[in-house]
C-alpha cells in the first residue's frame, strides 16, 4: 500500500538538501519547511464542525453571493482555516517572488505576450492546427459547451469507451462535461484528488488550483468514509491520501481513455504543455491508449521560448513553489495510441470583441487573484455559485451570463490587490468596476440599489437640500448612512457600531470659526 | 497658494476634527485655504457602484465648487482617487480636467508638493498601527503595496516619521483591506465586518494603541467594527497627528 511512503521515509526520493533532520516527512528549501497549513493541524474537536455548502443556485436568478458567504463565515473553523491557508499561499509566492529580481519584468513580458497573441488569435490558431496534424494528432474546433460536449462524446463512442479518466481542467467544468457524460453512460474519474474529493462528494471546484480548499481534512474524511468506505473518525491526510490513492489506482489500469486539460498550447511546434503537481495528468494521459486534450483558444502561444515566460511565473504565482512538480509537453501520439485536441470558444472569441473585458483572456489560470482576495478567502469559492470564483469569476463569469452573476462584481471592495498579484497583470479590480457599470445600464442590478442611488444623487447634488438634509448631527446620522443603508435594514449597524454624531459638523464649525472671511 | 479644502460628505458630518486639522495645518504652512460652502460630494457612492449617470449632477457640482484654485486638498484618498481617475459621468471641459489633475489627497500633497520637512509643533508618543487605505495604497500609490516587487517607499511612514515620538507596529497583514469598500460595506455587509473584526485584531495583536489612516471611512468602518468586537482601540485621522493632535 505505502511504497511512495517508504521511499519517503528513508528519505530515497528525496534530495539531501531537502531533507530534514529528524523529521522524514518534511520537506526543507532554504532552510523553510514546505508544510501544507491544514495538513499539519491538529484535529480542532471531537464533532466536526459540518461543511457550510455553497451558493444556492436557482436557474437563472442572480446568485446570492452575500448569502452564501455569510453562512461560510458563520463556520469559524472552515473560515479561518480557509483565510489562513490561503493567505499562507499568497505569503509563499510573495517569497518566492521576492527570489526574482525581474519579477516585474517577466509579469510586463507575459502580459505583452498574451496580448501580442490574443490580437493575432486566428493566425496562431491556424498555425496550431497545421502543425499539431503534421505531429499527427487530431484536432477539433468546439462552438461552445454543447459542441465540446458532442465532440469527445463522438470520440468516446467511436472508441467504444465505457470509463474516462481524467485531469483537473477548468474547462471542462465550464462544459459541465461530467454532468454531460453521466447522461450518456460513461463513467468519468477525476485523478486530481482535490477535484477527486469534490466530484466524489459532488460539488463543483471551490478554486481554480486547489478545488477542495474550503474542505477541512475532517470534512474529507466524511466524504471518503462515505464513497471509499475510509474509517470515518481518521482524518489522517496521509491515510486519508492513501486510500484515494488505492481506491482510484485500479480505475486508471482498467480505463479505456485519458483525457486532460492544457496549460499552453504551442502554435509554432503544434504541441501543448500541462502542468501538474501530482503526476495524474501525466496517467491519464498516458495509461490508456486515446488521449483527448480539451483546451480553451486563448491557451495559445506563439513559440516555445514563450513559455519559459509563463512557466516562470504560473506556479510561483499559484502556490508559491518554483515549479509544478510535473510540466509534461504533448507532442503527438505514441506508437498505436490516438491524441486528440478540442478547442474550445465557448464565449472566448465574443469576449475577445469586449473592449473593457478582453484581456481577461489572458488569464493564465494560477489562482493568485483568490489567494490574495480578502473577500474569496471570507467566502469560500462555492459561495460564487460559477465555475470561476474569487476576483477572476467576477470579471468572467458575467459574459457567460449577466443576470445569473449580476451580483458577483459586488462581492468585492475594489481594494486591487487581485491586479498586483496577477501575473500577466490583467487589471481586475478595475474591470470589477466597469462590469458593475455595465450591469447597470443592462438593467440588472436590483430595483431598491437603484432607487437608492438615484436619490443620493439627487441629494447629493443639491447643496441647499443636502445642508437642511444633515443641518444637525443627529439628522445627520438620521440621513447619511442612508445613502449606503439602501435596503431600508440597518446593513451599517448590524454586525458594527454606527459613528458617534459630534456636536457640530465641520461645516457649523467653518461658518462659526471663519465665517467672516469666506 | 490658494488651496481649495474639500471636505468629504462622512468627515464633515462624523469627523468634524479632521477637517478642522486638516484646515489648520495647511494654513500653518502659509496657505489661503478656502472651503466652498456649496460642496457635499464627489461622486463616488453612485459612480463605484455602477450608477455613473447618477454621479453627473453631484460631480458637476464638483467641478464648480472647485475650479480656479491652486489645488485642491482632501483628507480623503478614496475621494481624491475617484476625482482624479473616474470623475467622468460628465463632459471632460477643460475646467473639469483642470480641476481633476490639481485635487491632491492631503499626504500626497504634504509629501510631493509641499515637501513638508518637519512638524516641529507635533508630538505623538504613542505606538500607532499605519492602515494605509487600498485607495491610497494601490491607486494614489503612498506606498509600495506588499505584491509588488519593486523598492520600498512609503509618504505617510515618511510623513510620520517626522513626528516626535511615534512608533510604529507592524500588523501580520499590512496591506489586507479593512473591508469598508465604501458601498461593499452595506452591500456586503457580512464580509465586509468581518474584514473589519479581522484588521483590528491584527492591529491590536500587534500592539498598537492607535491605527491612524489618511481615510476616515475606514477608520469609522474599523472603529464601529472594534467596538462591536470590544477590542480596545483608538483612531486618529494622519491630519491630526500632524497638525499636533496630542492624542
Amino acid at each position: 500500500m505505502s511504497t511512495v511512503r517508504e521511499q519517503t521515509d528513508d528519505g530515497a526520493m528525496l534530495h539531501p538538501e531537502q531533507r530534514a533532520e529528524g523529521d522524514p516527512d518534511a520537506i526543507i528549501r532554504d532552510g523553510r519547511r514546505l508544510d501544507h497549513a491544514e495538513g499539519t493541524s491538529k484535529p480542532l474537536r471531537a464533532h466536526p464542525e459540518p461543511q457550510p455548502r455553497g451558493a444556492k443556485v436557482h436557474g437563472n436568478r442572480p446568485v446570492d453571493q452575500q448569502e452564501a458567504a455569510a453562512r461560510f463565515i458563520a463556520a469559524p473553523e472552515h473560515e479561518k482555516m480557509h483565510d489562513e491557508r490561503l493567505w499562507d499561499l499568497r505569503q509563499k509566492r510573495d517569497r518566492e517572488m521576492h527570489g526574482i529580481p525581474e519579477w516585474e519584468e517577466l509579469r510586463s513580458l507575459a502580459s505583452a505576450i498574451k496580448e501580442h497573441t490574443l490580437t493575432h488569435l486566428d493566425e496562431y490558431l491556424d498555425q496550431f492546427e497545421a502543425n499539431a496534424s503534421a505531429n499527427g494528432i487530431h484536432v477539433h474546433w468546439a462552438r461552445d459547451a454543447a459542441e465540446h460536449n458532442q465532440i469527445v462524446h463522438a470520440i468516446l463512442r467511436d472508441n467504444g469507451v465505457k470509463s474516462l479518466i481524467k485531469s483537473k481542467s477548468m474547462l471542462t467544468e465550464e462544459c459541465g462535461f461530467r454532468h454531460y457524460m453521466a447522461s450518456v453512460g460513461i463513467e468519468v474519474i477525476e485523478t486530481d484528488l482535490g477535484e477527486r474529493i469534490q466530484q466524489l462528494d459532488n460539488e463543483d471546484p471551490s478554486h481554480v488550483v486547489v478545488p477542495a480548499v474550503h474542505k477541512l481534512r475532517t470534512d474529507v474524511a466524511a466524504v471518503f468514509s462515505r464513497t471509499i468506505g475510509t474509517d470515518p473518525n481518521n482524518s489522517d491526510v496521509h491515510y486519508l491520501a492513501e486510500a484515494q490513492r488505492e481506491a482510484t489506482r485500479p480505475l486508471i489500469l482498467n480505463a479505456d481513455a485519458g483525457m486532460t486539460g492544457g496549460n499552453f498550447m504551442v502554435a509554432e511546434t503544434g504541441t501543448f504543455v500541462v502542468c501538474t503537481n501530482e503526476g495524474n495528468a501525466d496517467l491519464s494521459a498516458n495509461v490508456p491508449k486515446l488521449h483527448i486534450a480539451s483546451i480553451g483558444i486563448e491557451k495559445i502561444i506563439p513559440r516555445l521560448e514563450h513559455l519559459a515566460v509563463f512557466v516562470r511565473l504560473l506556479s510561483r504565482s499559484a502556490l508559491g513553489s518554483p515549479i509544478t512538480q510535473y510540466t509534461s509537453h504533448f507532442r503527438g501520439p505514441r506508437a498505436g495510441g490516438e491524441m486528440h485536441v478540442v478547442l474550445v470558444d465557448n464565449g472566448r472569441s465574443e469576449r475577445l470583441g469586449l473592449a473593457e473585458f478582453w484581456t481577461s483572456l489572458k488569464c493564465i489560470r494560477c489562482g493568485a487573484c483568490m489567494n490574495t482576495c480578502p473577500v474569496y478567502r471570507r467566502s469560500g469559492g462555492l459561495s460564487y455559485g460559477a465555475t470561476y470564483s474569487g476576483p477572476i469569476g467576477l470579471i468572467i463569469d458575467p459574459t457567460f451570463n449577466a443576470r445569473k452573476y449580476s451580483n458577483l462584481p459586488y462581492a468585492s471592495s475594489l481594494n486591487g490587490s487581485c491586479s498586483n498579484v496577477c501575473p500577466v497583470k490583467i487589471n481586475i479590480h478595475e474591470q470589477i468596476y466597469a462590469w458593475r457599470r455595465v450591469l447597470v445600464e443592462q438593467h440588472e442590478v436590483p430595483l431598491a440599489k437603484r432607487a437608492a442611488m438615484k436619490a443620493a444623487g439627487v441629494l447629493l447634488s443639491r447643496p441647499a437640500a443636502y445642508r437642511a438634509a444633515i443641518a444637525a448631527a443627529d439628522t445627520a446620522l438620521a440621513h447619511l448612512p442612508r445613502f449606503v443603508i439602501y435596503n431600508g435594514l440597518n446593513a451599517w449597524g448590524k454586525h458594527r457600531e454606527v459613528p458617534h454624531p459630534p456636536k457640530e459638523t465641520f461645516h457649523s464649525w467653518d461658518h462659526a470659526n471663519r465665517g467672516a472671511k469666506r | 497658494m490658494r488651496i481649495g479644502l474639500f471636505i468629504p460628505c462622512y468627515i464633515d458630518a462624523f469627523f468634524p476634527e479632521v477637517g478642522i486639522a486638516t484646515l489648520e495645518l495647511l494654513e500653518r504652512l502659509g496657505h489661503e485655504v478656502v472651503y466652498p460652502r456649496d460642496q457635499t460630494c464627489c461622486g463616488q457612492p453612485m459612480a463605484n457602484s455602477g450608477f455613473n449617470a447618477d454621479a453627473a449632477g453631484t460631480e458637476a457640482l464638483f467641478v464648480r465648487n472647485f475650479s480656479g484654485f491652486d489645488y485642491v486638498v482632501a483628507p480623503s484618498g478614496s475621494c481624491v482617487h475617484h476625482v482624479r481617475d473616474n470623475l467622468d459621468a460628465i463632459e471632460q471641459t477643460d475646467q473639469v480636467k483642470e480641476v481633476r489633475s490639481r485635487t491632491y489627497e492631503l499626504v500626497e500633497f504634504l509629501h510631493d508638493i509641499e515637501k513638508v520637512d518637519a512638524f516641529p509643533w507635533a508630538k505623538f508618543p504613542h505606538r500607532v498601527g499605519l492602515h494605509n487605505s487600498c485607495g491610497t495604497l494601490r491607486r494614489l500609490k503612498h506606498a509600495l503595496p506588499s505584491e509588488l516587487n519593486e523598492p520600498f517607499f512609503s509618504k505617510p511612514i515618511d510623513l510620520l516619521s517626522k513626528v516626535e515620538g511615534i512608533e510604529f507596529v507592524k500588523p501580520a497583514r499590512p496591506d489586507e483591506c479593512c473591508g469598508f469598500g465604501g458601498t461593499f460595506s452595506v452591500f456586503e455587509e457580512v464580509v465586509s465586518t468581518k474584514m473589519g473584526y479581522d484588521k483590528v485584531s491584527d492591529h491590536a495583536q500587534a500592539g498598537a494603541e492607535y491605527i491612524v489612516s489618511a481615510d476616515s471611512s475606514c477608520l469609522m468602518h474599523q472603529q464601529g467594527c472594534a467596538e462591536r468586537i470590544g477590542v480596545p482601540m483608538k483612531f486618529i485621522h494622519i491630519a491630526q497627528i500632524l497638525n499636533g493632535a496630542s492624542a
